[in-house]
């Protein structure tokens, strides 16, 4: 069989599968390497190129090892900057284990910056206070500005220690349920995997599936993401009957490039950096004059934007400047090289001499596939569980986030929600037999794909890829409305009415991108569709999502995760429902910086 | 933004199911002015020949996934902006490993040889609950080379990996070197014995092409003089 795929199909058995080899993904993996539970990791990468390493800033955790800090303090900001929608219970598990993290971390050999009396150095990030909000911590736990890169490096290498198995290459393209979809009681047994390299089919068999795919940028014009992140294990899990929650809450980070959307770090900010408009004025003063440049993401991005519409944009225009000049070229080139260098690459600015021209870019999904705090898949509002499914990582929703994610955040989580992801699985494979036979796991995927390989003509990926990040960046972008978020939600089924036609034009069996570019496409329509639909029906203005009919956060009505599931057979997604938030120890308040 | 401005881009294909040896491709793409490489090669899959392959993730310069030659030098295709290079873009697969499509080369042999040179911390288990101690002195010995994104530019880029292509090659031994300098790890000895092998360190004959290729400014040669003399030094 020619056109994108080839007729064998190998069979393998595993306990455990992770797909994905980011943060997430690796620390599973070596959880269940020290457990000796035979593991599989699928990457449609390799490992060393996962989004994790793109990640710059620092990993936040309370060692107080530079001024007095503590885990409650970090739970806290997590929960306060998340405008009160983060599970609190999970928002501590984040907070105090990410201390243990850390260190194991450092224990496996990650090459942290130090203190002049050797422990890990710590610096500011947005968001993080002292004693609940006082004013800035050092809290921030970094290796230059390539903290991520240290991460990825370190686990990998630790995995390659500990012998872990992976399938560089190889891009999952479904997932195999037994005994029905996820809402209709089925079991996760499994993932069919497509090898990019001779477009062979491998259906995996296992008793523990992990999703570590991370998040879905790619759905916006500009944004931070990697081309990878297509939300493919989003897309998956939804299409196999499990709801996605929070999905009207993305993170626009408010220092992107302009027009490309490659991040500079808060970390600029954390070091001391400023953001000036066209007068040159410290515009945050406005907006959180006690944390000023170190308010939650959130806010600064819609301060931007406020800023601009009231002409205050450089030279008037849609940005303004991110400015290090005074912090002087040593800090520059010591703390912050990879940044100095992006903005010397892709701008053609020195900031060492110039402030630095930037915009809001679309960064994070707070939202995911929901989990509980073991990182189990979870099929309802009532907490049932997907038996054999388990998320951690940007792709999952725990909520540590909430409705708007802290700066280091991501990493906490993924460290934090890795492990438990692996420990977990460890439990569930010693105590679970595997599951039957998958024979054919792989007939309706191997048909989706052929579709697409031999259509004889239709529209081309890129177009709808085009028009799908567009019409998300101006319809489901910083500031949303009824009007907006309506034409994106008709905008999206057009899209995907249109999808139905892509065709693809490479017909070859071996490394197809064009062929699996056109899959990632499908996954970006169903989660900007999940997005669109959440970001509609949630009628106030809470962290992320940002209604200017509906200014106002509404506790009475939504202090509440959204739940939304796939449409049945094609049809756009209708069925909603809502889940109570978990207080355990901060009682919601106005959220003032 | 759009300008009428194009470039001629010149594509090394390969296809294994068609052709029997690489040939060239010349398109006429159209150009933006921060447009980078990679940005080129992307439009012109999505204008013209959706069967144009490369490899590319993160595109901005950290997953080390577009290493290419390109415009006779190896350089990552997202981090080259086409001002630099003209008005002709040749864009070719790294040199020395085997073609798997188009630009796309096969990079087993990498990695295997980067997991050979053991690139993991080995040191004793630490008592008490807190980080080893390490001083900033101790921490900026290895510094350069942790920067280090496996892109495989400055191997593909040696000499002496083309002509024996057993040489473990500067990327394995820039990741060794990270190690056997960080106070930390006890572990350099069996770096060191792996390095003094016929295709170890000795291969390297200080051409500094890696140095030149390095998309992460990394002072390869220097690193892999330091192996050296730590292999001379120790007793």
């Amino acid at each position: 069989m020619s056109a994108g795929l080839r007729a064998d199909t190998t069979h393998i058995d595993v306990d455990a599968i992770v797909v994905g080899a980011g943060g997430a993904g690796l620390w599973a993996a070596l959880e269940l390497a020290r457990e000796g539970i035979p593991t599989a990791v699928l990457t449609k990468l390799y490992p060393t190129r996962s989004h994790t390493g793109a990640a710059q800033g620092g990993v936040c955790a309370a060692l107080g090892n530079v001024e007095e800090d503590h885990w409650e303090w970090h739970m806290f900001d997590t929960i306060k900057g998340g405008d009160y929608l983060a599970d609190q219970d999970a928002a501590e598990v984040l907070a105090r284990e990410a201390i243990p993290a850390v260190i194991e971390l450092e224990r496996m050999g990650l090459p942290f910056n130090r203190t002049p009396d050797g422990k890990i150095d710590q610096r500011r990030f947005g968001g993080h206070t002292r004693n609940y909000g006082e004013g800035p911590v050092r809290r921030s736990c970094y290796a230059a500005d390539r903290t991520g890169h240290m991460i990825l490096q370190t686990l990998y290498q630790q995995c390659i220690k500990a012998g872990v198995k992976f399938y560089d290459e190889y891009h999952v393209v479904d997932l195999v349920f037994e005994g029905g979809e996820a809402n209709e009681g089925g079991r996760c047994s499994g993932v069919v995997g497509y090898k990019i390299s001779d477009g062979t089919m491998h259906v995996l068999r296992a008793k523990a599936v992990l999703l570590a795919t991370g998040g879905y940028g790619r759905a916006w014009r500009v944004t931070s993401n990697a081309h990878s992140l297509t939300g493919d294990g989003m897309a998956l899990a939804w299409r196999h009957g499990v709801p996605l929650q929070d999905m009207e809450f993305y993170q626009f980070h408010p220092t992107g490039i302009v027009g490309i959307g490659i991040l500079l770090s808060e970390a600029a900010r954390g070091e001391g950096g400023y953001l000036l408009n066209n007068d040159g004025k410290r515009f945050m003063e406005t907006y959180a004059p006690k944390l000023m440049e170190l308010a939650p993401r959130d806010m600064i991005s819609r301060a931007i934007y406020q800023e601009v519409r009231e002409g205050r944009g450089i030279g008037g225009k849609d940005f303004i400047h991110l400015d290090v000049r005074h912090l002087g070229r040593k800090v520059i080139e010591e703390k912050l090289p990879d940044i100095t260098d992006f903005a010397r690459v892709y701008q053609g600015v020195e900031p060492i001499s110039e402030p630095v021209p930037v915009q809001p870019t679309a960064h994070y999904a707070m939202g995911g596939v929901p989990t509980n705090l073991e990182t189990e898949v979870l099929a309802d509002a009532r907490g049932n569980v997907v038996p054999g499914l388990f998320a951690a990582g940007e792709v999952a929703c725990v909520s540590v986030h909430g409705a708007n994610r802290l700066g280091t955040n991501s990493l906490v989580d993924l460290l934090v929600f890795g492990k438990r992801a692996g420990i977990r699985m460890a439990q569930i494979c010693k105590s679970t037999p595997q599951p039957g036979s998958v024979q054919g796991a792989e007939r309706a995927v191997r048909d989706e794909l052929l579709a697409l390989s031999t259509r004889p003509s239709g529209v081309r990926p890129a177009e709808i890829r085009r028009e799908l990040a567009a019409l998300m960046m101006d319809n489901v972008g910083v500031y949303r409305d009824e009007a907006l978020l309506s034409a994106a939600v008709k905008g999206i089924a057009k899209l995907k009415g249109e999808y139905a036609n892509v065709r693809v034009e490479d017909t070859g069996s071996v490394f197809n991108t064009d062929l699996l570019e056109a899959r990632e496409l499908g996954y970006l329509l169903d989660t900007a569709e999940a997005t669109a639909v959440s970001a509609y029906a949630r009628k106030e203005s809470r962290g992320a999502h940002s209604r200017e009919d509906f200014p106002e956060r509404d506790d009475a009505k939504f202090l509440a995760h959204t739940l939304v599931w796939q449409g049945a057979a094609g049809a756009p997604a209708t069925k909603l429902d809502y889940k109570p938030v978990t207080i355990t120890k901060f009682e919601p308040k106005p959220r003032v910086y | 933004m759009a300008t009428a401005s194009t470039v001629e881009l010149k594509i090394q294909r390969f296809d294994p199911e068609r052709d029997n040896e690489p040939h060239w491709q010349t398109l006429t793409v159209p150009v933006e002015p921060m447009d980078r490489v990679l940005d080129v090669l992307t439009r012109a899959k999505e204008l013209f020949d959706g069967s144009i392959t490369f490899r590319r993730s993160c595109a901005h310069g950290v997953c080390g996934s577009d290493a290419l030659l390109i415009n006779g030098r190896n350089r990552l295709a997202c981090k080259l902006r086409v001002e630099q290079l003209g008005k002709t873009i040749t864009v070719a697969p790294l040199p020395g490993l085997p073609i798997v499509k188009d630009l796309v080369v096969d990079m087993d042999g990498f990695f295997e040889k980067y997991r050979s040179v053991q690139p993991y911390l080995v040191a004793s288990p630490v008592e008490g609950s807190g980080e080893r101690i390490q001083s900033e002195e101790q921490r900026d010995r290895f510094d350069d080379t942790t920067k280090c994104i496996l892109c495989a530019a400055c191997t593909t880029s040696c000499p002496s990996f083309w002509a024996e292509p057993e040489y473990v090659g500067p990327a394995a031994i820039v990741n060794a070197h990270r190690f056997i300098f960080d106070s930390r790890d006890e572990n350099a000895e069996a770096r060191l014995d792996i390095l003094s092998d016929e295709d170890g360190v000795w291969r390297c004959r200080t051409t500094f092409n890696c140095v030149e290729a390095c998309p992460r400014g990394i002072n390869i040669t220097k690193a892999i003089l330091e192996v050296s003399s730590a292999i001379s030094t120790r007793e």
